[in-house]
């Protein structure tokens, strides 16, 4: 870990309560999501993480709390340093604020997560679906969420599978 | 019929400016089957006569649901769709995905498959950006430009045919090194291309950089500042338009792009022109790499000797017990990468591709996920599109070489 790192880290210890994992030289900051915000502008003003790579999540489920984990890669143009920040989040009714306002460009990227994994960012000022389509139910990336497929059909079941096929629209 | 949701015009109402709704402007559509908007994108377009007030982007038409997808199968097979993201550039999504895998599960790629990756990577991103050249230049007028650019890219297709059997989903990429090592045929076949290209890329210089209605279409066309760059997390030839020499090649090596002495191709203007130039140039700056690299091809292994994740040669099945294991095991149950997440990032023809990737220790991933550069890109557009005329959005569209099946996932 670099210096840098190294001093970033221990600065947003002693002022929030974080926990730092680090795996294969990446530094992750788990937050509460209480303090996201606060961590957040603390990043962009005072350490330099310039740009939000990327904000997406992760299902844990069956676990009740924590179910969700979602995450920010944070890069550092100045500095060419990346960070990760995590924040765990229950399992019902995910609700997290928007980091829209400190970086711009997460307003996409949130929507997507609000798409395939149905947390709902508060203040977010255009939160709808962008991948699927607006009237979809469900939110697909979600572990419970089955994967479809369509059975293969056989001389032998052919007629079976036809009768059960359920035909879109009818 | 009775679970569909009908999706109210109050929902989409903060889209547009109270304008639109007393009539003063104008909504109008955009695709999603246009033929200027490469792919399925659809625009919701506020205009003011012809100026374009405001885009609304509208994207999810190539949505595939590749990440769900991969989480129910192992490493291998995931890999396979990993290709058809972002379809200009496979080499590219097989090498960040092999990347990623590859600092999960600490395996070390030996020297020739490394510099072997750099050159299929380096001619896939000429063979993208000859596409962009010729896609873009077509959406402004410049028909010609098209019919040449797919000329050359077939030279670089004919060169993944010669390696992998495929022309563009090739997977020849796997984690650990590469499929096989390349024939003998290849080194001469990617000379042929190294001395076609420079006189080919001047063939485009004559056509376009001294013709009157390409500067007209294009200098002073969709500026974006440094900061709005900043601000939206673009990278690729778009930051590098407005002046920030920030590639990841350069930055943050990987596969051993420090060896190479290439330059980062800047401009200040942050137009569609400029655009233009750094891609022109990053072109050149590709064929000095694949030059140094095939100069130097070490001779050597292809793949690594950790039998954990790399298959054993077949010749060794026959005799050796314990190949026959793991060949087995890798075949059946998939690679056990230990538990973690990690995120690599590498410069594609566009910008930053990453990829995140969880395991939970089984043989599939238990999350991967694409951090795509079209997906910003085209988030920003707006910003460069903003009175502008409405002729030139087109140009604004091609000029941030948008691939959908980049964007959607």
């Amino acid at each position: 870990m670099s210096e840098r790192l190294q001093n970033v880290i221990e600065k947003m210890h002693s002022e929030f309560e974080i926990e730092v994992e680090t795996f294969r030289g990446e530094n992750t900051l788990f937050v509460k999501a209480a303090d996201l915000l606060n961590v957040m502008q603390a990043l962009r003003d005072q350490h330099e993480f310039t740009q939000c790579m990327d904000v997406t999540a992760v299902d844990y489920y069956p676990a009740e709390t924590g179910r969700f984990h979602v995450v920010y890669q944070l890069y550092s143009m100045p500095h060419n340093d990346r960070i990760q920040v995590r924040v765990r989040l229950d399992g019902n009714a995910p609700t997290i604020e928007s980091v829209q306002g400190i970086y711009p460009g997460a307003n996409w990227r949130e929507r997507e997560v609000y798409d395939l994994f149905g947390i709902i960012f508060n203040n977010h000022p255009d939160l709808r679906r962008i991948v699927m389509p607006q009237d979809w139910v469900g939110h697909p990336l979600r572990k419970d969420y089955p994967l479809g497929y369509e059975e293969v059909q056989f001389t032998f079941n052919f007629d079976e599978i036809m009768k059960n096929k359920p035909h879109p629209r009818d | 019929m009775s679970d569909i949701r009908e999706v109210s015009v109050d929902e989409l109402r903060h889209l547009v400016s109270d304008r639109a709704l007393s009539g003063e402007t104008m909504l109008l559509n955009m695709g999603p089957q246009h033929p200027s908007t490469h792919g399925v994108l659809r625009l919701l377009l506020e205009l003011d006569g012809e100026i374009v007030v405001n885009v609304v982007p509208d994207i999810g038409f190539l949505h595939t649901g590749v990440e769900k997808n991969m989480e129910s199968k192992t490493y291998q097979k995931a890999e396979v769709m990993v290709d058809r993201l972002d379809y200009m550039n496979t080499v590219g999504n097989n090498l960040v995905y092999c990347l990623a895998f590859e600092k999960l599960a600490e395996l070390d790629v030996p020297p020739r498959a490394q510099a072997i990756r750099v050159i299929l990577a380096e001619i896939q991103r000429i063979s993208s950006h000859l596409l962009w050249l010729g896609t873009s230049a077509m959406d402004i007028g410049a028909m010609s430009t098209f019919l040449y650019g797919m000329r050359e890219r077939e030279m670089a297709m004919d060169i993944f045919e010669l390696v992998s059997g495929q022309r563009m989903m090739t997977t020849f990429i796997r984690p650990g090194g590469i499929w096989r090592d390349v024939p003998v045929e290849f080194e001469a076949a990617v000379r042929g291309f190294l001395k076609e290209m420079p006189r080919r890329i001047q063939e485009y210089e004559d056509l376009l950089l001294t013709n009157e209605i390409w500067l007209d279409r294009t200098k002073g066309i969709g500026v974006i500042t440094q900061e709005e760059c900043l601000q939206y997390s673009l990278s690729g030839p778009v930051l590098r338009a407005t002046g920030l020499a920030h590639d990841l090649r350069k930055k943050q090596p990987y596969m051993g792009y420090d060896q190479y002495d290439f330059r980062i191709p800047t401009r200040t203007e942050g137009d569609v022109f400029a655009r233009y130039r750094v891609r022109v140039e990053e072109m050149t700056e590709s064929l000095k790499i694949i030059e140094q690299a095939l100069n130097k091809l070490p001779v050597g292994p292809v793949k690594s000797n950790n039998r954990k994740y790399v298959p054993p040669p077949r010749a060794e099945l026959g005799v050796n017990m314990e190949a026959m294991i793991h060949h087995f095991k890798i075949w059946t149950e998939g690679f056990k990468p230990p538990v973690g997440h990690v995120y690599t990032a590498a410069e594609s023809p566009r910008g930053e591709l990453g990829v995140y990737m969880e395991s939970d220790g089984s043989g599939k991933p238990y999350r991967v996920h694409y951090v795509t550069p079209t997906f910003a890109n085209l988030q920003a557009m707006p910003i460069m599109s903003r009175n502008q005329y409405i002729a030139d959005l087109i140009g604004v569209i091609g000029s941030i070489d948008i691939v959908l099946g980049d964007a959607d996932r």
